[in-house]
């Protein structure tokens, strides 16, 4: 029975993982620039296919995953500089049609590329293996994750709490009008963030896509998860959230294994019911508490 | 408002305008319908689609265009309604209209029980809700299997002949003058609904709830009741759907429809009940055509478009109509001083 | 004397640590033209947003007709006569000036929720929105969509809106915010021609406007009432001087 029920922890928690590491740059981009971006999981699909396609032709799984980062980052970048930095200023119907474009396109142009069935992702044999974790064997590709996702967001949250562009992206995020009259550059720091964001989404989408697998219409499929995420952590927020997703992954987890005819309705039932209670999300980061 | 004699003094004007053009332009699709029906023989099943996608868009006009309800789940309310005229065919009778009846008070109850629980909040808030809503029916119906089929789809639906007398023919003549004609009933009421009086104050509400608000109107309550016609319109396009395919599958409850219904009224334009018939017959014939050359071609058109119209054109593609409908007001407000 | 319509009685509101409001009292009689002055952040328009429901009271009363209002939704109190301007417009830019004035008649009159057979009704709305227009000095304006006009007359349609609900009370939110100088009596000319017996209320910045329109005066700083009297003992009172110049020197 424990071991039941770790194991369905460790699932949990690996899949809360890659949740986290895809929309912490939504978080930060929906808090600091306001923008609700229906295309953030087409990033974390691209560096998925980057990844894929890459393995597939021989090369190094984490060499794959620092070619797709830089692909998405640099994407999102010139996304950022040139088709959202419009958005900033209008309403959420306008972001809302933009992003779902950028949505459309980014499907078709995966289909054309890679065709419209599943891709596969070539895993390198250690983490294809299970490991002995003392009450039981556990699949190595899961720990990576896990272990992945805790260097993430350790590291996130040393440089949000800690480091001068930290500081100044709470400051932002607390009040960007602020941000701007103090002199920071407030341009820079949403390019900066947009790049960052997208390509921690690669990250995301590559490593993730044992458990979200890769598919065209992936942009479009698991963006309300994501989107879940940050609006229940609290837009802004990076531990909100890392709590959402955690939770997220270890409920969606454990329902799929206990009540699996259920599970996934429920769990939308609940956000629905959570948004209607805290609409703020959370943990709302302070400007918005 | 249309038809109303000259010799009350005060409106004259735009607000008139169309008063001499408006039979043409009333009949003109219509007729267009007709004559399609008649010389498209081979084509009447996609003309059916047109006509369920025309009222879909139209219902999230009264929603979106007109009372500025910004939602991603209308798609929601167009499969339930699918979903309800399919099961209901299965379980209880298979009668054409009694079915599409069901569909659509069901499905407005739905909206009427949603809206009031979202629409006093804004912004992404709202949207969130809406995608709730949306993924919740669709993770049901995913699961439901013995109800719904689950991704397998609802099939084993048989619907009774119309009126007891016509059937539903392979080639779909039945069908499409059936969604015609609920299209056209629905199309009156719409046009009713825009241009009342509550019509008006709908509008009012999304160009200004604050004022709105300070003339005395429960925003709320008026937005609660837009919001369910608009899911009774809604209801109604996915019972026909569920009726002229008699299938209906997982997709109508998905965001790619909500995305898709959103990009055809922004093709023809909101707050023009027409615009609807614009961007969703220009939708469906379109995809068809250029899904034969390569079928990922009309994803990336239409997502181009959208970049496009948002980064481009202020407002939208609606933006030109407006511009040339403001254009024609001053060249007939001119013709009638003069 | 009547019986004041209106009553305010020890109405506090604090924004956290800022009390915006401090037990203030007023009373509004049939046919009173009360102006409202005072410095920036006075105030003023947590005063008005407290009357019309906007902003919820933490302590005091509010009676309109000696009835307490305080506790009910705005909308209920516009429908009890008590309506209001905005310092900045909220007008609906994509209608018609006639249209933004007829959905407020249609709003007083009941006619607001109908969808179908409501010709006559509109109509009636319409004909009445007209007429308010020439009232006002502005008939030519009704086809034309309030972001084609200029200024001055958007805020004259702002008056006729709220006059077209036929309130007992009226509360001007700086009616003439933004005017150029050159337009201001325009503006006066119209609160002139307001129908005797209802009590308004000026909240304004324009000193000239207020010294013109009211025939008393109420100085508010801080979100308390300094004072109140005839303009004349207002303008020679040397503490409203002193709030006057010495915020003006900030």
């Amino acid at each position: 029975m424990l071991s039941y029920t770790l194991t369905v922890l460790l699932d949990g928690i690996s899949y809360g993982m890659i949740l986290f590491i895809i929309s912490v740059g939504l978080t930060v981009t929906m808090g600091l620039m306001r923008v609700v971006n229906l295309a953030h999981g087409s990033f974390a699909m691209i560096g998925g296919y980057v990844t894929a396609y890459l393995t597939q032709n021989g090369y190094n799984f984490y060499l794959g995953i620092v070619a797709a980062m830089i692909v998405s980052g640099i994407l999102g970048g010139l996304c950022e500089m040139t088709i959202y930095r419009p958005l900033y200023r209008k309403g959420e119907l306008a972001q809302v049609l933009l992003t779902i474009g950028v949505v459309f396109v980014s499907i078709a142009l995966i289909t054309a590329v890679f065709g419209a069935f599943p891709y596969p992702m070539i895993f390198p044999d250690h983490l294809n293996q299970l490991v002995d974790i003392g009450f039981r064997t556990y699949p190595a590709y899961r720990l990576f994750v896990i272990v992945v996702g805790a260097i993430i967001a350790g590291s996130l949250w040393y440089l949000v709490e800690y480091s001068l562009f930290g500081a100044k992206l709470r400051a932002a995020v607390d009040n960007s009008n602020m941000a701007r009259a103090v002199g920071l550059n407030v341009n820079f720091l949403f390019t900066a963030t947009f790049v960052a964001g997208s390509a921690l989404a690669a990250l995301g989408g590559a490593i993730g896509a044992g458990m979200l697998s890769l598919e065209p219409t992936y942009a479009l499929k698991h963006i309300v998860l994501f989107l879940v995420v940050v609006i229940v952590g609290g837009e802004g927020s990076f531990k909100g959230s890392f709590v959402a997703a955690l939770a997220l992954g270890i409920i969606d987890t454990a329902g799929k294994y206990l009540i699996p005819e259920i599970a996934t309705y429920l769990l939308y039932i609940a956000v629905f019911i959570l948004l209607l209670w805290r609409p703020q999300g959370l943990l709302p980061p302070r400007s918005a508490a | 408002m249309m038809n109303d004699p000259k010799n009350t003094a005060p409106a004259a004007g735009p607000q008139m305008l169309g008063g001499k053009f408006s039979l043409t332009w009333h009949l003109l699709p219509w007729v267009l319908a007709i004559i399609f029906y008649f010389t498209a023989e081979g084509y009447l099943s996609l003309g059916t689609q047109a006509i369920i996608w025309v009222l879909f868009t139209m219902s999230l006009d009264l929603a979106l265009g007109y009372a500025g309800i910004v939602t991603l789940g209308h798609a929601a309310l167009f499969g339930f309604g699918a979903y309800c005229a399919g099961i209901f065919s299965i379980h209880v009778t298979g009668d054409p209209l009694t079915g599409l009846l069901v569909a659509t008070v069901l499905t407005a109850a739905l909206g009427f029980v949603t809206g009031i629980l979202i629409l006093h909040t804004t912004g992404v808030t709202f949207l969130m809700l809406t995608l709730a809503i949306l993924s919740m029916l669709f993770e049901f119906a995913n699961s439901a299997k013995w109800l719904t089929g689950g991704d397998d789809g609802l099939q084993g639906m048989s619907i009774d002949p119309l009126l007891g007398v016509f059937e539903f023919d392979f080639f779909g003549h039945t069908a499409y003058l059936y969604s015609l004609a609920i299209l056209f009933i629905w199309f009156v009421i719409a046009w009713q609904i825009v241009h009342s009086p509550f019509g008006k104050s709908v509008d009012g509400i999304r160009q200004s709830p604050k004022r709105m608000r300070a003339i005395g109107t429960p925003v709320w309550w008026r937005l609660v009741a837009i919001y369910t016609i608009s899911s009774a319109m809604a209801g109604s396009a996915g019972g026909l759907l569920a009726h002229s395919t008699q299938f209906v599958g997982l997709s109508a409850l998905s965001l790619f429809t909500s995305g898709i219904v959103a990009v055809m009224l922004i093709l023809g334009g909101t707050k023009r009940i027409y615009g609807a018939f614009i961007g969703a017959v220009i939708y469906v014939f379109v995809q068809d055509y250029t899904a034969k050359l390569n079928p990922h071609l009309w994803e990336f058109i239409i997502g181009g478009l959208l970049i496009a119209v948002v980064l481009f054109l202020e407002g939208g593609l609606i933006s030109l109509v407006d511009k040339a409908r403001d254009g024609l007001a001053r060249l007939v407000g001119k013709g009638e001083r003069s | 004397m009547s019986d004041p319509i209106l009553s305010v009685r020890g109405l506090s509101k604090n924004f956290g640590a800022l009390a915006v409001a401090q037990s203030i009292d007023l009373d509004l009689k049939p046919g009173d033209r009360v102006g409202l002055i005072g410095p920036n952040g006075a105030g003023k328009t947590t005063f008005v947003n407290l009357l019309t429901g906007v902003v919820k009271p933490d302590e005091g009363q509010i009676l309109l007709k000696g009835q307490p209002i305080q506790s009910i939704r705005p909308e209920l109190r516009v429908r009890r006569g008590l309506a209001r301007t905005h310092q900045i417009n909220t007008l609906l830019v994509e209608s018609s000036a006639r249209d933004n004035i007829a959905v407020a008649i249609a709003e007083r009159s009941g006619y607001a929720w109908r969808m179908l057979n409501y010709k006559k009704q509109w109509r009636e709305c319409l004909d009445e929105a007209q007429s308010m227009l020439a009232d006002m000095g502005i008939a030519a304006i009704g086809d034309t969509e309030v972001r084609h006009l200029p200024y001055g007359e958007q805020r004259l349609l702002e008056i006729a809106i709220a006059m077209a609900l036929k309130p007992q009370v009226l509360l001007l939110d700086e009616p003439g915010a933004g005017v150029p100088s050159t337009e201001a009596h325009v503006i006066h000319d119209a609160l002139d021609r307001l129908p005797a017996e209802i009590a308004i209320l000026l909240i304004e910045h324009d000193m000239d406007l207020v010294f013109k329109f009211a025939k008393e005066i109420v100085v508010l700083v801080q979100g308390a009432v300094l004072t109140q009297g005839h303009p004349d003992e207002i303008a020679a009172d040397p503490e409203v001087r002193a709030v006057y110049l010495g915020r003006s020197r900030d």
